[in-house]
């Protein structure tokens, strides 16, 4: 690329590139669609794909972007799915005002944790958010009036999305319904990281030093993603009780919050692309290491994990682009 | 000795002690509009820590701040950014993964209110984008203007440290050290570019080589263990016995 005759123009066009859709991009999403054809033994599987993608695309936005570590993001994931539950649980079986219910009601208690969040930095905000993980799951065991407790909730069947689409055994509504959130939530992050927004969170992340010095309260634009970020993890979070129909306290596990960083890890964070490749990598694998031997498979993923860690610093994804030679 | 222009930034008696340490002592400055005064004086002089507390990465102990006779003293560094009072930092402080296009239309956006716009794509801000690129070509950026920061040679991120606070649109620039780790014939070239900003812009400046000082700077505020040993006009620094022992003695022959 030779820039030596770059103009007003030249630049205006090579911002307006950045964010235009790729032949890759194109071609992955209908990709997405083949588990109807090719596997539909697997559509619960592709089901729980598409929602930890979704979970991990909300965390990218904090942590892919924002620079916001966390290890307690299922919080928000478990607010969702019990709120959807008990939507459900109560007579309210509609999906998608069940849905948007939840996600507002995680983002709003995701608005009010903000206020901590950037507060603290680094160690400091790993153990804020491994906190409040572990506040809100002790909370959940201890209402069990509310929340079943260890023994969980039992949703009643979701009702057909716009009273047409029943929610059927083999897991087609239950996929299609998972995959077209994940695709619009996809479509609003991507317009949203394409944003001058997006760009100011790349530059909290890049540094955070310079933001104020360049007139920016940066402080508010964490706060309005990281509410952002809480709501899509409760949309994950009520996909997941309304498509299977259970909630338990795993929801709001440590483990959950772990898992989806993994994932995030593995794809590669900050390009929203890896969220998804994250979750079919680990998901697949999971599927696949626990068939083998159902006690030792996290032995693989750590495995994995380091392999990349070490290997692929910006994950599979970064390797992939690094080794098409695209900027990463 | 101001003469008639206005006076935009004051301090007044403004002391910071860093423990036992006293590194700012009641250091009392009047920046008159479209000013190019100099801060020099040795190692440890205290010279980053004043900035720091004009800009407001430190608070000071006592003393006071006023940008256009507002008392600033308080306010965040954001809130003074935007009040016109800007800075840039000796050792690069800059967005090492985006494109100088990027950061400075970054900078753009956030003085214009637009940064918050998670809904608008980035290329449909154009007037940002415009300046942005303009303020680069200004600084001889334009050719690098869309490779990533970290791949750009060590005098150009040096612009981009005056680009971006450029973009801010500052009544008051505090250039720390702009030329430092720049070699010699880089610098000058640097202080052109420096010298070429508008006349009714105030500024402010920390440079360690004296050439550069007495070209550029109509007036040179001399610290000295925090506190300040003189202030007054190139030649008068230059013939003060003062300095000589305690600064330029050591240091120059001039």
């Amino acid at each position: 690329m030779t820039n030596s005759t770059l103009t007003q123009a030249t630049a205006r066009d090579w911002l307006r590139r950045q964010s235009r859709w790729s032949l890759p991009e194109i071609i992955f999403w209908p990709l997405l669609l083949l588990p109807f054809v090719l596997f539909p033994t697997y559509l619960p599987l592709a089901n729980q794909i598409a929602i930890a993608a979704l979970f991990a695309l909300s965390v990218d936005l904090i942590l892919g972007y924002a620079g916001i570590i966390t290890l307690g993001h299922a919080m928000f994931f478990g607010l969702g799915a019990y709120c959807a539950a008990l939507l459900g649980k109560n007579g309210w079986g509609e999906p998608l005002t069940g849905l948007l219910i939840a996600g507002a009601f995680a983002g709003f208690i995701g608005f009010v944790a903000s206020f901590i969040i950037v507060r603290v930095q680094h160690l400091a905000l790993l153990m804020i958010t491994l906190g409040l993980g572990f506040l809100t799951l002790e909370l959940a065991n201890s209402l069990g009036w509310l929340t079943g407790g260890a023994d969980g909730l039992r949703v009643p069947r979701t009702w057909p999305i716009f009273n047409y689409f029943r929610f059927d055994l083999w897991g087609y509504t239950a996929y299609g319904y998972s995959l077209a959130v994940l695709f619009v939530c996809f479509l609003l992050s991507r317009r949203l990281v394409n944003s001058s927004f997006g760009l100011a969170l790349r530059g909290v992340r890049e540094n955070s030093t310079r933001m104020p010095a360049i007139g920016s309260a940066y402080k508010s634009h964490q706060q309005i993603i990281y509410t952002i970020s809480a709501a899509m993890a409760g949309l994950a979070g009520a996909l997941l009780a309304q498509t299977t129909s259970t909630v338990a306290l795993e929801v709001l596990s440590f483990n959950r919050s772990a898992d989806v960083v993994v994932m995030l890890i593995l794809g590669g964070t900050g390009r929203l692309y890896g969220a998804i490749i994250g979750a079919i990598i680990f998901l697949v694998a999971r599927d696949q290491l626990a068939g083998i031997n159902p006690q030792y498979w996290y032995f693989w993923i750590g495995l994995l994990l380091m392999v990349v860690v070490l290997f692929m610093p910006k994950g599979i994804l970064g390797f992939i682009s690094r080794l098409a030679g695209k900027r990463d | 000795m101001a003469g008639n222009k206005p006076i935009v930034l004051q301090t007044e008696a403004l002391t910071k002690n860093f423990g036992a340490l006293q590194v700012t002592r009641s250091v009392s400055l009047n920046l008159p509009h479209g000013c190019r005064h100099a801060l020099i004086g040795p190692n440890g002089a205290g010279k980053t820590t004043l900035i720091n507390l004009i800009t407001g990465q430190l608070k000071p102990d006592s003393g006071r701040i006023l940008l256009g006779g507002e008392d600033i003293t308080n306010a965040p560094v954001a809130a003074r950014v935007r009040k016109g009072l800007t800075r840039t930092f000796q050792i690069n402080t800059l967005f090492p993964d985006l494109t100088p296009l990027e950061s400075v239309t970054l900078a753009v956006c956030e003085r214009e209110n637009v940064a918050g716009q998670f809904w608008r794509g980035l290329s449909s801000q154009q007037a940002a984008i415009d300046e942005a690129f303009d303020i680069l070509e200004k600084l001889r950026l334009a050719d690098v203007a869309t490779r990533n920061t970290r791949t750009l040679a060590y005098g150009r991120q040096r612009l981009l440290e005056i680009a971006l606070a450029l973009a801010t649109k500052p009544k008051v620039l505090l250039l720390d050290e702009p030329a430092a780790g720049v070699p010699k014939d880089e610098s000058s070239m640097l202080f052109d570019v420096i010298s070429s900003l508008p006349e009714d812009m105030s500024i402010l400046f920390i440079e360690h080589d004296m050439d550069i000082v007495f070209r550029f700077a109509s007036r040179i505020v001399v610290l000295v263990a925090g506190g300040v040993l003189v202030e007054d006009t190139p030649d008068g620094v230059r013939t003060d016995e003062r300095v000589r022992e305690v600064y330029l003695g050591q240091a120059h022959n001039g």
